[in-house]
């Protein structure tokens, strides 16, 4: 009876716009499948036993609790702290150095800003084996200052454990730096000349200009960089693997690479899950708020 | 003094990628030897030609070429596909609104700060399912699937900038969903599309992750392989040959960022910063 009635009055509903429907279908598909749906599905067996296959028995936060008696998560969290903190911290710190002399309208900018970035184009893979190659301790930087002289130079990150993470933090600045500088600079330029001009004439200093007035007014350009550098730094596992694949022992383990591990190579698939799902954790906690106010809440006209 | 500080950054930059070259050609006596910032003294094509042609990966002995079309035969299509099925989403999303489309946009958006590692299970099992687990048509869905946020959100935001009238005066023709498509909105898009194909193509290329998970090893896309060569644990570490086939790996997505340099600092400025 009803679908009679919409057959006999004005078209369904469900049919208007059908092409623009048809034309989403590969969008709806992922954000419903994979992104929802596998966020989910991992979620829930993040619950269970599964040891080589995924299945549904569950045992409630068992593999929570053992991801936290795991001395090499443990170490994977705070590898992953220290390494977000300072790469936060240094990036935001370098790449707005290097914008506001960028900014101060230099010759060659356009060859300076090439040199910058360049290493943003290589990846991960590439950064760490490069890295890798430079810190080595018989052939790179520290071999070459104690030819010159200083025999009782010490540098070898790399293979020291309690070092290791900065020697990652290194290479991931060194790929890293070069896409912050271009974003805050772009932010640079969309501040207002006369805000330069008035703040000349008060006489205010240039580092307080910055600090004061420049800085605050690129908040949004702020949020997005931070945004960008923090999902990175969540995500970081190619660099690892390259760079040191975990070691020296476990010294050098992040969470993503606990996840693939377990997954793929240990077959404890529930572990994998637990591991994940914390990792998804911390991302909600921090990246969502901040994506949402971004790309989220704001409508474009 | 600020030319100062902004060539010791240089410097800071250069000096990796200047090891490379130096180390490439170098004979490996005379890396033993030498440090590695000194030029080489007898320049030596040798180890560019073998990480090419011989590095051995696992069984496989025939270097990096196989890599290299490998990840040729992933990244063109990839790219074609994703910016083929973003570009038509976007422009749904922009002109064509319907109810509940924001909803998925969202998730979508959100979904694409979501650690990979909480999705690549379920993908396993979604291509095992279709029997294309550890196949390159795998690969190139799972690149296709990824690419989506960020492009559909790039065209979105484009074709929403494009003057309405157009769009509407179309319409008012009689010019349907596809035509208004094919004839006023992609003629018009072309620095939109070239920023997407340089976004693609270095990230499709640079993947590690996705190509280890996905693909069994006479797949393996080349920065698989390149570690694989670089990390394998046996026999002597032939540095020179290693830093060839770094070089190598690196030269594709080098080469588009050279050659399309502005556009490529465009592309991300204009994918990250605007919203």
């Amino acid at each position: 009876m009803t679908g009679q009635k919409t057959h006999a009055g004005r078209p369904n509903k469900l049919f208007r716009n059908l092409n623009a429907k048809i034309a989403s279908i590969p969008m709806i598909l992922t954000a419903v499948v994979i992104f929802l749906g596998g966020t989910v599905w991992t979620i829930t067996y993040s619950f269970t036993n599964s040891k080589l296959l995924p299945r549904l028995k569950f045992v409630g936060l068992d593999q929570y609790d053992r991801l936290w008696d795991a001395p090499r998560w443990v170490i994977s969290i705070q590898n992953l702290a220290i390494y977000g903190i300072l790469m936060l911290i240094f990036s935001l710190v370098i790449g707005f150095v290097l914008a506001a002399l960028m900014d101060q309208k230099i010759r060659f900018e356009n060859t300076f800003r090439t040199i910058y970035l360049y290493p943003f184009a290589l990846s991960f893979i590439v950064t760490g084996l490069v890295w890798q190659w430079v810190l080595n301790p018989e052939y790179g930087i520290q071999s070459v200052i104690r030819a010159a002289g200083w025999t009782s130079f010490d540098f070898d990150p790399l293979y020291t454990a309690d070092i290791v993470i900065y020697g990652i933090l290194i290479a991931a600045l060194w790929q890293g730096t070069g896409l912050v500088m271009c974003l805050l600079l772009a932010g640079l330029r969309g501040i207002d000349e006369d805000i330069w001009k008035a703040s000349r004439i008060d006489g205010i200093p240039m580092w307080k200009t910055y600090l004061f007035i420049v800085i605050p007014m690129m908040r949004p350009v702020f949020i997005t960089t931070l945004v960008i550098i923090a999902s990175g730094i969540v995500r970081v596992y190619d660099l690892v693997v390259a760079q040191t694949s975990g070691g020296p022992g476990i010294a050098s383990e992040v969470p993503a690479k606990y996840v693939y591990d377990y997954m793929f190579q240990a077959q404890n698939l529930g572990q994998g899950f637990a591991a994940s799902t914390m990792m998804l954790l911390t991302v909600a906690i921090i990246i969502v708020p901040w994506a949402y106010l971004e790309f989220g809440g704001r409508k474009r006209a | 003094m600020l030319y100062g500080t902004l060539i010791f950054a240089a410097l800071y930059y250069l000096l990796p990628l200047y090891v490379m070259v130096m180390t490439s050609l170098k004979g490996m006596p005379e890396i033993r030897l030498g440090n590695i910032f000194a030029p080489p003294m007898e320049i030596t094509f040798e180890p560019w030609v073998k990480a090419w042609s011989q590095a051995c990966t696992g069984l496989n002995c025939d270097g990096l070429s196989r890599g290299f079309w490998n990840s040729v035969r992933i990244t063109v299509p990839s790219t074609l596909i994703s910016i083929l099925i973003a570009s038509v989403n976007g422009y749904a999303l922009a002109n064509w609104k319907f109810k509940g489309a924001d909803i998925f946009f969202t998730i979508l958006i959100v979904g694409a700060f979501i650690p990979y590692q909480v999705m690549i299970y379920p993908i396993v099992i979604v291509l095992r399912e279709m029997g294309i687990y550890g196949t390159l048509t795998g690969l190139i869905l799972v690149h296709s699937i990824f690419g989506m946020p960020i492009l559909t959100l790039l065209f979105r935001n484009y074709f929403t900038s494009l003057p309405e009238e157009l769009f509407k005066a179309a319409r008012i023709d009689g010019a349907g969903f596809w035509q208004i498509y094919f004839r006023i909105m992609l003629p018009m898009s072309l620095p939109i599309f070239v920023v997407a194909m340089i976004l693609q193509i270095t990230g499709i290329w640079n993947d590690f992750l996705f190509g280890v998970v996905f693909t069994r090893p006479e797949y393996y896309p080349m920065t698989v392989q390149l570690n694989n060569i670089v990390n394998s644990v046996q026999g002597v570490k032939e540095y020179n040959v290693n830093m060839a086939a770094t070089l190598l790996t690196g030269a594709v997505p080098l080469i588009v960022y050279f050659v399309s340099g502005r556009l490529f600092v465009r592309g991300i400025a204009a994918g990250a910063v605007k919203g």
